[in-house]
């Protein structure tokens, strides 16, 4: 076999691998989400959203109570990190653009996003926890607060930058102040990104399990009191996964279907959107 | 600090606020270490550090705590996801940028995303009820012929194959870090300037030749930075190994044997540490965590950041 051949041959077989490694990746993607689904689909029933959990060994009942919980925690979450992120990224990407104060700030964000999140869920434990001796809803979305400034801050950013800076100089040379020019101006051409942002956020921040497992831990009745333990769907599936009964098993799939579903449609869309609004 | 005093009333009081807001992530890092450390002091003051990362023994009962078999569990865990994933996201990469017909890109590249966005709770329930039963009956039975017999590396595959060890945990992390290499190694993949790989088939290479000593090199520090990023992710995963890792305190070669790690320690123990000092070394262990992943994705960011750097020239 001459050289050419075998290089040829090489080649060929190092880019089938590839091609056989990509196909792998779907394949997972596939495999996952079919199971999801084809678990899921059948343990949906009306019941789950407006009946509260059966005593555990009873058949039937539903998740009413992690429903609201969640809603409850993601809200309160939202309301807190959200301010805070969209605040910060104005600061670092306007005010303080280009000073060494901004990058630092912007790597530790990136650093941030990425570290254990349930570190951060024994960190609220010590702060929110420990002191008044139970555990409680505003611990859980404390947590998750705290996972949430940092991703909100790095992609206001990231939109801030993208708007043009002569944009900003035809505004300053009609004597509006910074202030107003970051109001009427900035905030106005990013306000798509900044929204979809927020929104990819909340969607991290509803799949999120272990920083809620010693905060908001759990509750088997229905409660909109943020100062007690509350249920989560993800908190309630990871009970119910590892519990001994069939009947949780299923209810556990019908939780996991529904958030897999509603993540993966709003992550999509919302990637979707970025990439058509920011394509140039 | 001039420039700001000069500013109107309103911008003043906005940069303010907004300075604070910034200012929370410098907060929540700085106020997390402390807490950390405060919190574990006990557990500092009773094993040092050392002998708390040597030390294999975890006994509530005896309040003999030590961090080995967590570390060991960790680290085995996250070798072998990465040993996995990296050749596979780099193969998905390579397919994104060099293989595919233009109209499978973007659909692959939105089906490699969703599997990033799936949280690992769903991950981990997955790998509970459909890859663990699949791993037991044919997989790891499959392995064992294979491999027992050969002396060193039968020590791998010994015991009675449950599914619930550290080698599925090890599978369902691969899946979980494979998008964070594949689609930061396919965006390092397509900064290489086409004149370059176009020089390169003038002088004959074959397309895998390009990949391999044109674009590959080219693009090397930003698939470094994605596999340290992605080790970083590995190290703090919880729920997607929290339900196949059987939280078992023991540093066993076999890797057909439940395990922990540092994250199914905490998830499994927490809540029901009743001493002082039970509670004190799951702190402990949340802070070296901390510190280990915070070291780890720092290291990421400047390999990103000097990738970012290359390219702009």
């Amino acid at each position: 076999m001459d050289l050419k051949t075998k290089r040829k041959i090489k080649g060929n077989i190092a880019l089938l691998l590839s091609t056989f490694a990509a196909f792998m990746g779907l394949f997972w993607l596939v495999f996952i989400i079919f199971d999801v689904l084809r678990h899921g689909i059948t343990a949906l029933n009306l019941e789950l959203f407006l009946e509260d959990p059966a005593p555990p060994g009873v058949p039937g009942g539903g998740l009413r109570n992690a429903f609201v919980g969640q809603f409850l925690i993601t809200s309160v979450a939202t309301i807190i990190g959200v301010p805070l992120g969209i605040l910060g990224g104005t600061f670092i990407a306007e005010y303080a653009r280009g000073t060494v104060f901004a990058k630092v700030i912007s790597i530790l964000s990136d650093i941030m996003v990425s570290v254990p999140s349930i570190v951060v869920g024994t960190f609220i434990y010590a702060l929110l926890v420990k002191p008044f001796g139970h555990f409680s809803g505003w611990a859980g979305a404390a947590a998750l607060a705290f996972i949430m400034v940092p991703v909100v801050l790095r992609t206001t950013e990231d939109m801030l930058k993208l708007v043009p800076w002569t944009l900003r100089e035809a505004a300053f040379a009609l004597g509006a102040s910074y202030f107003r020019v970051i109001k009427d101006v900035v905030y106005r051409a990013a306000a798509t990104g900044i929204l979809t942002g927020v929104i990819l956020a909340i969607a991290r921040i509803a799949g999120e399990t272990a920083p809620l497992l010693f905060t908001s831990f759990n509750n088997s009745y229905f409660t909109t009191n943020m100062n007690e333990p509350i249920a989560s769907l993800t908190v309630t599936i990871f009970n119910y996964a590892m519990g001994p009964y069939e009947d949780w098993h299923e209810k556990a799939w019908a939780a996991a279907f529904i958030i897999t579903v509603v993540i993966l449609i709003v992550t999509v869309t919302s990637r979707m959107i970025i990439h058509w609004r920011y394509k140039s | 600090m001039k420039k700001f005093l000069r500013l109107p009333a309103a911008d003043l009081i906005f940069a303010v606020i907004s300075f604070s807001a910034s200012f929370t992530i410098l907060t929540l890092i700085f106020s997390t270490i402390l807490v950390l450390y405060n919190e574990s002091s006990l557990a500092i003051h009773k094993f040092g550090l050392l002998n708390f990362i040597f030390t294999v023994d975890w006994d509530p009962v005896k309040e003999v705590f030590g961090a080995a078999a967590s570390l060991y569990g960790t680290l085995i865990t996250t070798v072998l996801a990465l040993s996995i994933a990296v050749p596979v996201s780099i193969g998905i990469a390579i397919f994104l940028t060099e293989i595919s017909p233009h109209f499978l890109k973007t659909p692959i590249g939105i089906a490699i995303e969703m599997l990033a966005a799936i949280p690992s709770i769903i991950y981990g329930m997955w790998g509970l009820f459909t890859l663990a039963p699949i791993m037991a009956e044919y997989i790891e039975p499959a392995l064992q012929s294979v491999f027992g017999d050969i002396p060193v590396v039968g020590k791998l595959f010994e015991g009675t194959p449950m599914g619930v060890d550290l080698l599925t945990a090890s599978i369902i992390l691969s899946i979980m870090i494979t998008p964070f290499i594949a689609s930061i190694s396919r965006d390092s993949f397509n900064l290489t300037p086409d004149i370059v790989k176009e020089s390169a088939y003038a002088l004959g290479a074959t397309k895998w030749e390009v990949i391999k000593d044109i674009v590959i090199p080219y693009s090397k520090l930003g698939v470094y930075g994605g596999i340290v990023l992605a080790l970083g992710r590995a190290l703090g995963e919880t729920m997607a190994v929290a339900f196949v890792l059987g939280n078992k305190h023991q540093i066993t070669p076999s890797l057909l044997d439940a395990a922990a790690t540092i994250t199914v320690t905490l998830a499994n123990e927490f809540t029901e540490a009743d001493t002082d000092i039970y509670l004190s070394s799951l702190f402990y262990l949340a802070l070296i965590l901390f510190i280990l992943s915070f070291t780890i994705l720092a290291v990421a960011k400047f390999f990103l950041l000097r990738a970012e750097k290359h390219y702009q020239r």
